[in-house]
């Protein structure tokens, strides 16, 4: 069982952020308002920010610990990140986009390897067929499998993804709900997932962080948040249909 | 109604015929141009001896003016798409100063800078460095004046690389110049290649600025516009072989740029 621990507290713009949190490989749902310090919580972890104080450990990994003057480059960290919108590079094939990361790094596999183990990872997420294809052409759906099993063939330490159902239509979104569980549970890693939508904090079987304002105001089982919660934001986001 | 009919096709009318005596406005003196000459004039010229000077002159300087304006306005133009800083945003504005500068006065001030008098003359001149009139000042010329149309469109280009992408590339492994050389240079190369087709067009026909900073001197600083201001004075169809071929080298240019995307999906096997 992997353990992990993230404080940071930075000045990002207007927002103060200052949190503290810990979980094993139960998925976390990060929820909170727009402009709650969600993905600069994600991005944290992911080494993109200057961190005025902060602390990250995964299993016994030291990521970052500014009083130690450790910081991990944001390539040596394992980490798997799916930002809003994917990020798929739009000058590649779905195939060199998931090959990317087994090309990168002091120890590139041979290209033969690479091909292997990408189309091995998108037959496991059911797209193999679209291996050619250019990444501009495809669905949204199609986007965030890719998105995913470019990030998965990696085997990541740490899995962050940030609205991975936002950008589809609702019929969709409940086909790949089931598929982002399923596939989450397989991956047997930590995760944390941003969300608008209780939905989803359902499908995961996810322990709730709710993020306001850069600070924490509640975090625990959605039976609990649904039962109490701390906010008006959060009674809304329990209460949403 | 009927009149408002009758203002309306009227009114179509006066546009049309505007539009259509610009467009022959445009158009008519490269026609009055390609007929002008009969072929054995064409041969003639072509065999001229400052034809071939000129020309080779015109090439070496444009495509060295254009290697160096790339390597160091890549990163410019990365910079100033990437940073948010205002002095980002002033030095942007700056950069674009030549393009609205009249070239002769962007001559003279280039003959202030490195001239034996100028800001940096004594400097130079006491390590034995004169730049005007030499192909070195030809070749800054150029720099000058086409390199504000590389990096402007280079900054716009490189603004169409998202930030999470370059943020998953490194999450991916990729260090800092892996993610700019295999994620942001390819994703902004359509936009950097016409930024340089571009500037090399301006290069090639750079005229004032050469003119006041390098001279006119055939076989050294004599480039191809230099040429045809100075044949006109002695051959005119000298100066009309130049002007063709410099036209047909920017309609070259023009053909490529509109047919730059579909050559790039094509090569990239026309996925869909």
């Amino acid at each position: 069982m992997t353990s992990w621990q993230v404080i940071v507290r930075a000045r990002r713009g207007e927002l103060d952020l200052d949190v503290t949190f810990e979980g094993d490989e139960q998925p976390i749902a990060l929820v909170g308002p727009n402009g709650s310090g969600k993905t600069s919580v994600l991005r944290a972890i992911a080494g993109v920010l200057d961190l005025r104080d902060a602390r990250i450990t995964v299993g016994d990994t030291v990521l970052e610990d500014t009083s130690a003057g450790v910081r991990v480059p944001i390539e040596e960290r394992r980490i798997g990140y799916v930002p809003q919108g994917f990020g798929l590079f739009p000058h590649l094939t779905v195939l060199e986009n998931v090959e990317f990361g087994l090309s990168t790094g002091k120890n590139p596999l041979q290209s033969e390897e690479r091909s292997r183990r990408a189309l091995q990872m998108l037959s496991e997420l059911n797209c193999a067929s679209l291996s050619e294809r250019s990444v501009k052409h495809l669905s949204g759906g199609e986007k965030q499998r890719i998105a995913l099993a470019r990030s998965l063939v990696l085997e990541p330490a740490f899995l962050l993804l940030d609205e991975p159902l936002a950008a589809l239509d609702a019929t969709l979104r409940r086909t790949l709900r089931q598929f982002l569980a399923e596939r989450l549970r397989l991956f047997q890693g930590p995760s944390i997932t941003v969300t608008h939508d209780v939905r989803d904090v359902a499908a995961l079987g996810a322990q709730i962080v709710a993020l306001e304002n850069g600070r924490i105001v509640q975090q625990g089982p959605l039976s609990l948040i649904q039962q109490s919660p701390a906010t008006e934001f959060l009674a809304e986001f329990v209460g949403a249909d | 109604m009927r009149g408002g009919s009758w203002r309306q096709s009227s009114l179509t009318g006066i546009g049309v015929l505007f539009g259509v005596t610009l467009a022959g406005l445009l158009l008519l003196p490269f026609f009055a141009l390609a007929i002008s000459t009969p072929a054995s004039d064409l041969l003639e010229g072509a065999t001229h001896p400052l034809f071939a000077s000129a020309l080779l002159l015109s090439l070496r300087t444009t495509l060295t003016s254009l290697s160096i304006t790339v390597v160091l306005g890549t990163p410019l133009a990365w910079w100033l798409a990437s940073s948010s800083s205002k002095t980002a945003r002033v030095i942007e504005v700056l950069v674009g100063l030549p393009i609205v500068i009249p070239p002769a006065v962007v001559g003279v001030a280039l003959l202030q800078t490195f001239g034996r008098e100028g800001l940096l003359g004594p400097a130079l001149g006491s390590v034995g460095i004169a730049l005007p009139f030499t192909e070195i000042s030809v070749v800054l010329a150029q720099i000058v004046v086409s390199a504000p149309f590389f990096v402007k469109a280079g900054a716009s280009a490189f603004r169409e690389v998202r930030p999470d992408m370059l943020i998953v590339a490194r999450t991916l492994g990729a260090s800092p110049p892996v993610a700019f050389f295999r994620v942001a240079l390819p994703i902004a190369l359509p936009g950097l290649l016409v930024g340089a087709s571009l500037a090399w067009a301006r290069a090639l026909g750079e005229f004032g600025a050469t003119l006041l900073f390098a001279g006119n001197m055939p076989g050294r600083t004599q480039t191809m516009p230099l040429a045809i201001f100075y044949a006109l004075e002695s051959d005119v169809r000298l100066a009309i072989v130049f002007s063709l071929v410099l036209a047909a080298v920017g309609m070259l240019l023009l053909v490529a740029l509109r047919f730059l995307p579909a050559l790039r999906n094509f090569m990239r096997g026309g996925n869909a």
